[in-house]
């Protein structure tokens, strides 16, 4: 079963990938623990975002498109990254989002992939 | 409703809450064994209570009161819906009608933890079913530890419950030939209840999930109610040791392993009640799994505060340990001390020997691998390969950044 992982980081957790001191225990504990999905054989896709400054929102109000910049909502934690995973089940699935390392003070949200239409 | 904390009706009631719930479910669901239906009934009591006592004062009695007017509830209930009738005659017969005719409530918990750990029952809703019904906590409060949502632990419990109820199991002692194996699920499912860092005893990562103390509570009703069982002191032994050292495991945040620990941050008292524990359980001759890890606690205490060498020793617990539980975290736990009496290069062909599915995703192997190859050939690829690996399975964020600076020291 297909499941999508949300990595959601606080603002003070994305700063860190910029940080001179921060930055190359943010990045190890992300490639380490991405290297520990593939080498599982569970990873259908996933990618890293750039911070929440650098997304654009486009909307329709009253029939008027309205483009903002940032992300949909101005919330504490913001979707820092994805992974789509192929596990056997939930379980499976929560055992490896309690890894992720954005869990220091981020939440990370497990959606089950919709499956295929039927034709 | 409006009640302050400080309300003494209140506190009773939270009082009678913890001291008597379990003693409360085991009593009533002997002559019940409807466990949801009990629970539901002594919630309504705990309500009622809530709402009475401040008008009328704490009864001399809290739990029977409780118990009394939960019986009112359960045979109301089966009156109305012309079930259960069998249940009703025997609460009847077994139940006092008034608070006053029940002096001390005979302490049946055993009998409930004794149902909880049944064979019949999932081995995996042991552990949730003892802490529900024994300690009263709620689902949501089990599911984050057992890494389940509130909503599945919920359904769990009840599906597990009803089929307590479907199945007919009797809330009683096991026969005298079954006691040592249903003792031992009673046992395992208080371990499991304090959690998975118990896997990795090597690396001291015995932390994070949140039910230890909880854990202990059951482990301490287990003791009281079955003197003579050994392994239920083995047990609380072990858990105690663990528990001992929580101050000195994490300083400011950081991760401090067992080895770089400052014993004066251990919690001596509560090493001294282990160390009786384990006392007690060896006077019983009656050895298993859990004497002996408390066995390699007591040993490796003893070394880190008298110098004392205790490699060889502890290389002889390790191997009974095996024999009693041959588990991937006990073979992990086995080639570590191997590793210290003998050389890494011994610890190392033990790991290479249990390569295979099973440790591909588990951490406490990937963690010891990489400081016995540290031990053996310094920081090679090879070494920070495992550590990379470690890092990527750790889930506490303070293991997992005293992995990254080991890994770190390789880089540079």
């Amino acid at each position: 079963m297909q499941y999508m992982m949300m990595f959601y980081e606080t603002e003070t957790e994305c700063a860190k990938r910029e940080s001179p001191t921060e930055a190359g225990a943010y990045w190890g504990a992300w490639n380490a623990y991405i290297g520990a999905m593939y080498e599982a054989g569970i990873v259908v896709k996933g990618d890293g975002l750039l911070p929440p400054s650098a997304a654009t929102t486009v909307r329709l109000a009253n029939g008027e498109r309205q483009v903002q910049d940032g992300p949909v909502a101005a919330t504490k934690e913001q979707l820092g990254g994805y992974f789509v995973i192929d596990v056997p089940d939930l379980d499976a699935a929560l055992a490896w989002a309690a890894r992720s390392p954005n869990l220091t003070d981020g939440s990370t949200e497990l959606r089950p992939v919709l499956p295929p239409l039927q034709s | 409703m409006a009640v302050s904390d400080h309300d003494p009706a209140r506190r009773a009631a939270e009082h009678a809450a913890r001291q008597s719930y379990g003693r409360l479910v085991a009593y009533l669901v002997r002559s019940w064994r409807d466990v949801a239906a009990v629970e539901d009934a002594l919630g309504e009591a705990f309500a009622r209570a809530l709402e009475t006592w401040p008008v009328t004062g704490v009864p001399d009695h809290p739990d029977a009161w409780l118990l009394v007017a939960a019986r009112r509830r359960l045979t109301d209930a089966s009156r109305s819906s012309k079930v259960r009738s069998d249940g009703l005659r025997s609460l009847l017969v077994t139940t006092p009608d008034h608070p006053e005719d029940i002096a001390v409530l005979p302490d049946k918990r055993l009998e409930l933890m004794f149902a909880c750990a049944h064979p019949a029952i999932d081995t995996t809703m042991h552990a949730p079913l003892m802490l529900q019904t024994v300690l009263g906590l709620s689902a949501e409060r089990i599911a984050s530890s057992f890494l389940v949502s509130p909503d599945t632990m919920g359904r769990r419990l009840s599906r597990a419950k009803s089929r307590i109820r479907d199945i007919g199991l009797g809330f009683q002692l096991p026969e005298i030939e079954d006691l040592p194996q249903r003792s031992a699920s009673v046992s395992e499912a208080i371990y499991a209840a304090y959690g998975q860092g118990w896997d990795s005893i090597a690396s001291d990562d015995a932390t994070r999930r949140g039910l230890s103390q909880e854990a202990i509570w059951l482990a301490t009703v287990l003791v009281h109610a079955a003197p003579q069982d050994a392994e239920a002191h083995g047990l609380l032994s072990l858990m105690l040791y663990c528990q001992s050292r929580i101050a000195a495991r994490r300083v400011d945040g950081r991760y401090v392993p067992f080895a770089d620990q400052d014993t004066k941050r251990w919690d001596g008292p509560m090493i001294a009640a282990a160390e009786q524990m384990l006392g007690n359980a060896g006077r019983l001759q009656s050895p298993g799994r859990f004497q002996l890890e408390a066995a390699i606690q007591s040993a490796m205490v003893q070394s880190r505060r008298t110098g004392q060498d205790m490699r060889q020793p502890l290389v002889a617990l390790h191997t009974g340990l095996l024999h009693f539980a041959p588990t991937i975290g006990n073979r992990v736990g086995y080639a570590v001390a191997l590793a210290g009496a003998q050389g890494p290069a011994q610890g190392l062909s033990v790991l290479d020997s249990m390569a295979d599915e099973r440790v591909a995703a588990y951490q406490p192997y990937w963690a010891a691998r990489a400081h016995l190859l540290q031990l053996r050939d310094g920081q090679t690829p090879l070494t920070d390969a495992a550590l990379r690996k470690a890092v990527g399975l750790t889930e506490d964020p303070a293991v997992r950044a005293h992995l990254q600076i080991s890994l770190a020291k390789g880089l540079d």
